[in-house]
């Protein structure tokens, strides 16, 4: 546990050493896929029909895999409906959780009890569990099979009012106080004074959102049928489908091309990134 | 807040307030409060009146048969099979998954050389599209051309199974795809457990004699892990229960329903079949589930609340 002796290189001891070796016999598999993935990707399909275990192809076959994989599926589409997706759920959510979670930890009015109760119940609630009375009323609506199908049912983010309110509830009064003897409305304080205030929360939540919902299969699975619409997840699928598992190299592009983006993300970003999506351990 | 004591003069301007305040209250509020109730609450009660109706999505009747889709769920070998497939597959990557963060976080911490890379290199599969990276493990996988059985075939000379079409291996082969990303978002909540354990617990621990590093865990890391632990193994468990991805993309339950799961079962019941009232019937069994485990964290945790 010591960290006193920067300047001295410390001996190697069995125990270290032990420890290098574990972790990095854990973090070969942790890597495994990405690494192997990649390779299948630039290998011909006679160097992965023999069942080669060469990191680097003989061959080099990567552009011809990458430009298969692009053509046979609108993979950018699938990158792109992901963002749009995703951009709109999170504009929504913040738009209605910020002056929601605002009202309940700076306003005192008759009903705030209850609409945090509503907001309570609504976190034990997933996707899941409302799917099938959703569905029927998109079906209904005759929104089946369009982005609103994809963003609407989670334009409302509980879990971002929980968030919050909970950061709101630190700011101080008298700021707010302040703000409202200047005249301001509570919608102006709300996104001109408390928002700004609330920066790092919402910064973690908009990683959360996004990683959740970029990832998210079950629910465009169920309202999206048409390929042009799919975020990258459904894409990856409707790939599959296609290629029913002949063609390899061209899939492995694939997946590494959707991989890619949240990756590099969070290769850029790893604090924020590891603060956002632990969020959601809050949110179970 | 109000006085009673004040002239009634002022308190009805106080009411006036009041009444002021409830108005802007609820415009902010209103908006989300409405997107909550259309969004989630009234669909989760719609759910629950559909589980004891007989409806079918576009037919013309709906009928009340109280608990006739329990009734059939009781007798549904189906029904069971994903209901004890995901119960089985909750045993296995639980335990694994909460271990093996803890392991990991416990080793990153252990010494400083290579601390920012390992963290870095286990947290990375929690950010991969879980789709694309299952079809990766697929090709792994793969009973001939998978790196995992050629390995196995050159280095051991056994010939390794099916993984993914081997009902007797596919449950365990998507558990431990779900391991395999599960470990590092459990490292890292392992890891800010373990930094908030305040350091003279150690040095008083050594005073008491505990001189060597597995005493130490044992008086002071595990006992002051214990809240952490119960929150990790109640989000795995959580997280175990919605398994759905892998299945929907590897396996479609099968061979022979035995990597089929409850989300995948009801979403085969719902939305292939359309036996709506009975799907919702599943969903209600998933919902008792989802409960049961956030029961036991609130209870915990008001138990926690009344210790402090």
């Amino acid at each position: 546990m010591s960290r006193s002796t920067p300047l001295r290189p410390k001996r190697w001891t069995f125990g270290r050493i032990t420890r290098l070796l574990v972790l990095s016999a854990g973090a070969m598999i942790m890597l495994a896929p990405f690494i192997w993935g990649f390779s299948a990707s630039l290998k011909p399909p006679a160097e992965i029909w023999s069942g080669s275990i060469l990191l680097w192809p003989e061959t080099f076959y990567g552009i011809e895999n990458y430009t298969q994989a692009l053509t046979r599926a609108p993979l950018w589409l699938f990158l792109i409906n992901g963002v749009l997706v995703c951009i709109g759920i999170l504009f929504f959510q913040v738009l209605f959780a910020v002056p929601c979670a605002y009202a309940l930890s700076k306003t005192r009015f008759a009903g705030r009890t209850a609409i945090f109760a509503m907001v309570l119940i609504g976190l034990l609630i997933p996707i899941h569990v409302t799917a099938i009375p959703l569905y029927i009323a998109f079906a209904n609506l005759g929104l089946l099979n369009t982005y609103t199908a994809l963003i609407a049912p989670f334009a409302i983010s509980v879990f971002g009012i929980f968030l919050f309110r909970q950061f709101f509830a630190a700011i101080p009064d008298e700021l707010i106080a302040a703000a409202r003897v200047d005249g301001f409305s509570e919608w102006t304080i709300v996104w001109r004074v408390v928002l700004p205030a609330a920066w790092p929360a919402v910064t973690a939540f908009a990683i959360f959102s996004v990683t959740s919902h970029w990832n998210d299969l079950f629910w465009p699975f169920i309202v999206i049928q048409s390929t042009e619409l799919a975020p990258p997840p459904l894409g990856v699928l409707y790939f599959r489908r296609d290629e029913s598992g002949v063609d390899f190299g061209p899939m492995m592009a694939a997946t590494m091309i959707v991989t890619a983006p949240l990756v590099v993300a969070f290769l850029l970003a790893q604090r924020r990134f590891i603060d956002g999506i632990t969020l959601s351990g809050l949110k179970g | 807040m109000a006085d009673a004591n004040f002239a009634p003069m002022l308190a009805g301007a106080h009411r006036a307030r009041a009444f002021g305040a409830t108005l802007s209250g609820w415009g902010l509020a209103l908006p989300a409060t409405i997107l909550m109730l259309a969004m989630i609450l009234i669909p989760t009660l719609v759910a629950m009146l559909l589980a004891v109706t007989d409806y079918q999505l576009g037919a013309r009747s709906i009928q009340y048969i109280g608990l006739g889709n329990f009734a059939e769920l009781l007798n549904d070998r189906v029904f069971w099979r994903a209901f004890n497939n995901t119960l089985i597959y909750t045993l296995m990557t639980v335990p694994t998954a909460v271990l093996l963060g803890l392991g990991v976080a416990l080793l990153i911490e252990a010494d400083a050389f290579g601390r920012g890379f390992f963290r870095t290199v286990y947290f990375l599969p929690v950010t991969a599209l879980l789709v694309a990276m299952a079809t990766v493990w697929e090709f792994i996988l793969h009973s001939d051309l998978g790196l995992v059985n050629q390995l196995l075939a050159r280095v051991f000379g056994i010939s390794g199974p099916d993984w993914l079409s081997d009902p007797n291996h596919v449950l365990s082969s998507l558990a431990f795809i779900f391991v395999w990303q599960q470990t590092g978002y459990n490292m890292i909540l392992f890891l800010a457990g373990l930094k908030a354990i305040p350091s003279d617990l150690y040095s008083a621990a050594k005073v008491d004699g505990a001189d060597r590093a597995i005493d130490r865990f044992l008086m002071v890391t595990w006992p002051a892990l214990g809240p952490t632990m119960l929150f990790v193994v109640l989000i795995t468990t959580l997280y175990s229960f919605r398994v759905f991805d892998t299945v929907a993309a590897l396996t479609q339950g099968g061979p022979a329903n035995a990597s089929n799961v409850l989300l995948y079962n009801i979403y085969r019941e719902g939305f292939v079949y359309f036996r709506t009232g009975f799907a919702s019937a599943m969903t209600m069994i998933f919902l008792a589930l989802i409960l049961l485990v956030a029961l036991i964290q609130i209870h915990s945790f008001e138990r926690k609340e009344k210790r402090s």
